[in-house]
C-alpha cells in the first residue's frame, strides 16, 4: 500500500483521521485503477471500432454491443412466451386426440423452438463441466501414478508429449466417428453432439492436470516422505495423508489451467459438432452475415471471457477450501 | 437442449396448470370438431418428435414456414429446426441419425446413394424449390468483362454468357495467375450450374477422377473450382483468393450491397426452372416411419403453397420470418430482393426476375425422375461417375432416390382434407416422372431425361461415351 501511494504521489493519510475514511482512502487506488483501466479500454475500443469500416461491415463498438445484449435478452423473453403458448397448444391437441382415440398415450414434449442465448450459455457450461470432470478423473490418478513411479512416468511421458499439442479441431472428426459408431441407441439420454463435444474437451484439457499432478507428486518434501517411512504408513494412508495434501497446490494449478483450456476448446468444438452452446451461437451469427451479426458475436466473446473468469475464480475458491496450508498465498 | 429438463419442467407445469384451464375448454371443442370431421387419410405418425437440419439460405423457407405457421403441428409433429455448420456436417448427421431429415442439395441424395463421398442410401420425396442461385464475380473481373458485353440503352444485355468471361480467363492464365472460383459442395447444384455456364462459354472447369483418388475436380481445368462455405464467399472474394462464386441467396445480393462484387447471371437464365433443393431423409428412416414421412411432406407442400399463394403475396411475411437470427438471419432488405421477385445485378441495375425463387408453381415440389437424371448426367460429364453407365442405370438410380409415390400419397391426403385442389398437382394416374424434353438452357442444348447418354454426346466439353480418365 505505501509503495502504491508513493508511486501515485498521494499524500499518506493524516494519522488522526477517521479509521474508516483512512482505509477507504488507502484502498481507493485498488478500486479506482481497474475502473480507470476499463474506461480507457472502452474509449480506445470505441475509437478503433469507428475507424475500422470495411465493405464487410463496421467493427462493433461498445454502444452496438450493449444494444445487441439488450436485444438478446428481449429475444429470450419473447421465446419463453412462445414456449408457454406452445405448451398450451400441445395440451389442447393431446386432449383432442385422446377424445378421438382413447388408446393414445399423451406425452408432453419439450418446446421445439430454437434455444435462446441464455439456454446456449447453460448448455456450454454443462458440457464443459462434464468434459472437465471426465478429464480430471482420468488425469489425476494417472498423474499421481507418474509422480510416484519413475518407471511409469518414463513409459507414459512420450505419449503425453505426443498427444498434448493436438488441436481439438483435429480430434473432432475422429471423435465424431467413434461416438457415431459406439453410441447407438433408440432413445439416447444425451445427444451425440453433446457427447462428441464433451469428449473432445476431455482429450484436450487432461494434459495440464496430468503434468502438474505428476510434478506436484514427485516434488513432495523429502521430510514428509521420511515421516511416512518412519511411521510405516500403508500405501493408502501414504496417499491420502502425505501425497494428496502436499500436492494439492500443483494439482489445482493443473485443474485451473485445464478448465481454462477446456472452456476455450469447447467453443471451437461446438462450432463443428453442432452442440447448441455458445460456439454454435458464434458460428450461426457468422453465417447470418447481417449488419448486427458482428456486434452479437462480440457479446458472445465478452460473455465467454466473463464466464471463463468466473470459472477460474470458482476453482480458486475450491482450492482455498481444500488446501491444508491456509496461510499460503493463492492468486 | 439436454440440460434444460429440470428448469423447464418446473416452469412447464406451472404455466400449463395456470393457463390451460380456460384455453382447454375452447380448444378441445374446436379441435375435436375439426379432427372428427375428417378421419385421417394417413395413419398417425410413428415418430412425433423430429429434428430437421438446414443451411442458412433463403430456400429453407418451406421448413421455416411450415414451423411458424403451425403446419407441422397440424400433422401432429413436433419439429425442431437446427441450422448446420456446412453441407458435409448436415449430410453426415442425417446419415448417422442425429437429424431425421434435412434441407439438402438436389445432388446430395444422389451422390450419397451412388457412393461419391460418404456412401449411404438417402431418398427424397419433396423438391423444395426451383432456381434461386446466382454467379457473382469480383469488381475487378466485372470491369474486364464489361468491355466484351454488348450493351443496350446503357445496360448490359442479359443473359451474360461465359463467352465474355473467356478472354478474361485467358488473360489471367497467360499472366500465370490461376483463375479460381468457388462453389459450395462437390455435388451441389451450384457446382454443376457453374460448370455448365463456364463450359457453354468454352472455359474448361476441370474433371474429377475418383477412381484414381483425385476428388479435387481440377484435371485439365482452365478455371479452378473449389469448395468455399457460403458465408465465407464474400470475404474470400474480397481477399482475392477467388475471382467469383456460384451460391444461393442471400450471398449474391450481399456482394452487391457491400460493394464487393457483381452478380452476372442467375441460374434461372442458365436453365429455366431448374430443380434446386430437396428434402432428404435416409432410406432407413423412411422405411421405419412411413406415416411420419407422408405427414412431413404434407406440411411442406402446404408451406410451399403458402409461399407462392396469390402471386407471391405472402413473400414479405416470409422475408420477416427468414430474417430471424435462428433461420437465415441476414438483413431484411438483402433478403427481400430475391424473395419478392427482383434481382440487383450491378449496383443500381435492378431487374424483374419474378421466378427467381419458385416454391410451388410449375409443379416445383414434385420429385421428377428427369431432374435426378440431369444431375446424374452432369456427375458423369465431369467425371464424378468415372465410367460409362447405361441409360437403364440412370433410370434405376433415379427410382432408388426419388420417391414420387410418397409425394402422391401426401398430395392426395391434402386434397381429401380440402386443403389443396387436384388441379394444383400433376395428374398422378398418368405422370411418368419424366418432364418433356427441355431446351431452355443457356447453350440451347435440349435435355431429354429418357435418353441420358445421347444428351451427354451433345456437349463439346465433358466426358461422354466410354471415356475413362
Amino acid at each position: 500500500m505505501s509503495k502504491m501511494t508513493t508511486i501515485l504521489r498521494l499524500p499518506s493519510s493524516p494519522s488522526n483521521a477517521n479509521s474508516l475514511l483512512s482505509r477507504l482512502y488507502q484502498s481507493t487506488p485498488a478500486l479506482l485503477l481497474p475502473v480507470i483501466g476499463l474506461l480507457m479500454f472502452l474509449a480506445i475500443w470505441n475509437g478503433v471500432a469507428k475507424s475500422i469500416d470495411t465493405s464487410l461491415g463496421q467493427f462493433p463498438g461498445p454502444a452496438q454491443v450493449f444494444e445487441q445484449a439488450g436485444a438478446l435478452i428481449d429475444e429470450h423473453i419473447a421465446q419463453r412466451e412462445k414456449a408457454d403458448a406452445f405448451y398450451q397448444r400441445q395440451e389442447a391437441r393431446n386432449a383432442a386426440r385422446v377424445a378421438q382415440d382413447p388408446t393414445y398415450q399423451p406425452k408432453i414434449r419439450e418446446f421445439t423452438g430454437a434455444p435462446t442465448f441464455f439456454d446456449q450459455i447453460w448448455t456450454s457450461l454443462y458440457t464443459v463441466m462434464v468434459g472437465f470432470l471426465i478429464a480430471s478423473v482420468v488425469a489425476v490418478p494417472v498423474g499421481i501414478l507418474c509422480g510416484l513411479s519413475k518407471s511409469a512416468y518414463t513409459a507414459i511421458n512420450p505419449l503425453i508429449q505426443l498427444f498434448k499439442p493436438v488441436s481439438p479441431l483435429a480430434w473432432l472428426p475422429l471423435v465424431t466417428m467413434v461416438v457415431s459408431a459406439l453410441y447407438v441407441s433408440d432413445e439416447p439420454a444425451f445427444s451425440k453432439s453433446f457427447v462428441t463435444s464433451a469428449f473432445t474437451v476431455s482429450l484436450c484439457c487432461l494434459w495440464p492436470t496430468l503434468i502438474n499432478t505428476a510434478v506436484g507428486v514427485s516434488n513432495i518434501d523429502k521430510d514428509l516422505i521420511n515421516v511416512s517411512k518412519v511411521l510405516r504408513l500403508t500405501p493408502f494412508a501414504h496417499l491420502t495423508k502425505i501425497v494428496l495434501p502436499s500436492s494439492i497446490p500443483m494439482i489445482f494449478t493443473g485443474l485451473r489451467l485445464s478448465l481454462g483450456i477446456g472452456w476455450m476448446v469447447l467453443i471451437a468444438a461446438e462450432m463443428l459438432a453442432q452442440n447448441p452452446g455458445l460456439g454454435k451461437f458464434v458460428w450461426d451469427e457468422f453465417q447470418n452475415g447481417s449488419s448486427e451479426s458482428l456486434a452479437r458475436i462480440m457479446v458472445a466473446v465478452l460473455t465467454i471471457g466473463a464466464i471463463g473468469f468466473v470459472l477460474d475464480r470458482l476453482m480458486l475458491s475450491i482450492q482455498r477450501a481444500v488446501s491444508w496450508d491456509k496461510s499460503s498465498v493463492l492468486r | 437442449m439436454t440440460g434444460l429438463k429440470t428448469t423447464s419442467l418446473l416452469k412447464r407445469f406451472r404455466t400449463a396448470s395456470a393457463g390451460v384451464c380456460a384455453a382447454l375448454a375452447v380448444s378441445v371443442a374446436s379441435f375435436s370438431a375439426s379432427v372428427a370431421a375428417q378421419a385421417p387419410a394417413v395413419g398417425w405418425p410413428e415418430k412425433e418428435e423430429l429434428k430437421f437440419g438446414f443451411i442458412k439460405l433463403t430456400d429453407m423457407a418451406p421448413l421455416a414456414v411450415a414451423y411458424e405457421k403451425g403446419f407441422f403441428e397440424d400433422e401432429g409433429l413436433y419439429v425442431t429446426l437446427e441450422a448446420q455448420a456446412n453441407w458435409k456436417v448436415l449430410l453426415d448427421r442425417v446419415i448417422d441419425g442425429q437429424l431425421d431429415g434435412a434441407h439438402m442439395l438436389a445432388g446430395q441424395p444422389l451422390g450419397a446413394t451412388i457412393g461419391f463421398g460418404t456412401e449411404s442410401h438417402v431418398v427424397t420425396a419433396f423438391s423444395m424449390d426451383l432456381n434461386g442461385n446466382g454467379i457473382t464475380v469480383s469488381n475487378e473481373i466485372w470491369d474486364k468483362m464489361k468491355a466484351h458485353i454488348p450493351q443496350e440503352n446503357g445496360k448490359p444485355v442479359h443473359p451474360i454468357k461465359a463467352d465474355y468471361l473467356k478472354p478474361v480467363v485467358d488473360e489471367y492464365r497467360n499472366a500465370g495467375k490461376p483463375f479460381n472460383m468457388g462453389m459450395v459442395f462437390p455435388v451441389s447444384t451450384h457446382n454443376y450450374e457453374l460448370r455448365y455456364w463456364l463450359a457453354a462459354g468454352g472455359i474448361h472447369p476441370g474433371y474429377y477422377a475418383p477412381h484414381k483418388g483425385d476428388t479435387a475436380g481440377q484435371i485439365d481445368a482452365q478455371a479452378l473450382l473449389s469448395v468455399t462455405p457460403p458465408p465465407q464467399m464474400p470475404a474470400t472474394m474480397e481477399a482475392g483468393t477467388i475471382y467469383g462464386y456460384c451460391v444461393g441467396e442471400p450471398w449474391n445480393q450481399q456482394a452487391v450491397f457491400k460493394g464487393i462484387g457483381v452478380p452476372v447471371i442467375t441460374d434461372y437464365e442458365i436453365w429455366k426452372n431448374n430443380p434446386e433443393k430437396v428434402f432428404g431423409v435416409s432410406q432407413g428412416w423412411a422405411d421405419k416411419y412411413p406415416n411420419t414421412h407422408i405427414r412431413v411432406v404434407k406440411a411442406l407442400i402446404r408451406a410451399a403453397m403458402w409461399l407462392d399463394e396469390n402471386d407471391n403475396a405472402n413473400r414479405p411475411e416470409a422475408v420477416k420470418i427468414l430474417a430471424k437470427s435462428n433461420y437465415v438471419g441476414a438483413d431484411e432488405d438483402v433478403l427481400a430482393n430475391s424473395m419478392t421477385g427482383t434481382f440487383e445485378y450491378e449496383k443500381g441495375d435492378k431487374r424483374d426476375v419474378p421466378d427467381f425463387n419458385v416454391f410451388f408453381r410449375y409443379n416445383a415440389t414434385y420429385p421428377y425422375y428427369s431432374d435426378a437424371i440431369w444431375y446424374l448426367t452432369q456427375m458423369r460429364r465431369w467425371g464424378q461417375i468415372s465410367e460409362a453407365k447405361s441409360d437403364d442405370w440412370y433410370k434405376e438410380t433415379a427410382k432408388k432416390v426419388y420417391k414420387p409415390e410418397v409425394y402422391a400419397q401426401a398430395a392426395k391426403a391434402l386434397i381429401a382434407e380440402g386443403k389443396a385442389k387436384a388441379s394444383d398437382f400433376p395428374e398422378f394416374g398418368t405422370e411418368t416422372g419424366y418432364k418433356p424434353p427441355q431446351s431452355e438452357f443457356i447453350d440451347g442444348v435440349t435435355f431429354d431425361g429418357s435418353k441420358p447418354n445421347a444428351y451427354l454426346e451433345q456437349f463439346k466439353i465433358g466426358l461422354k461415351g466410354d471415356t475413362v480418365l
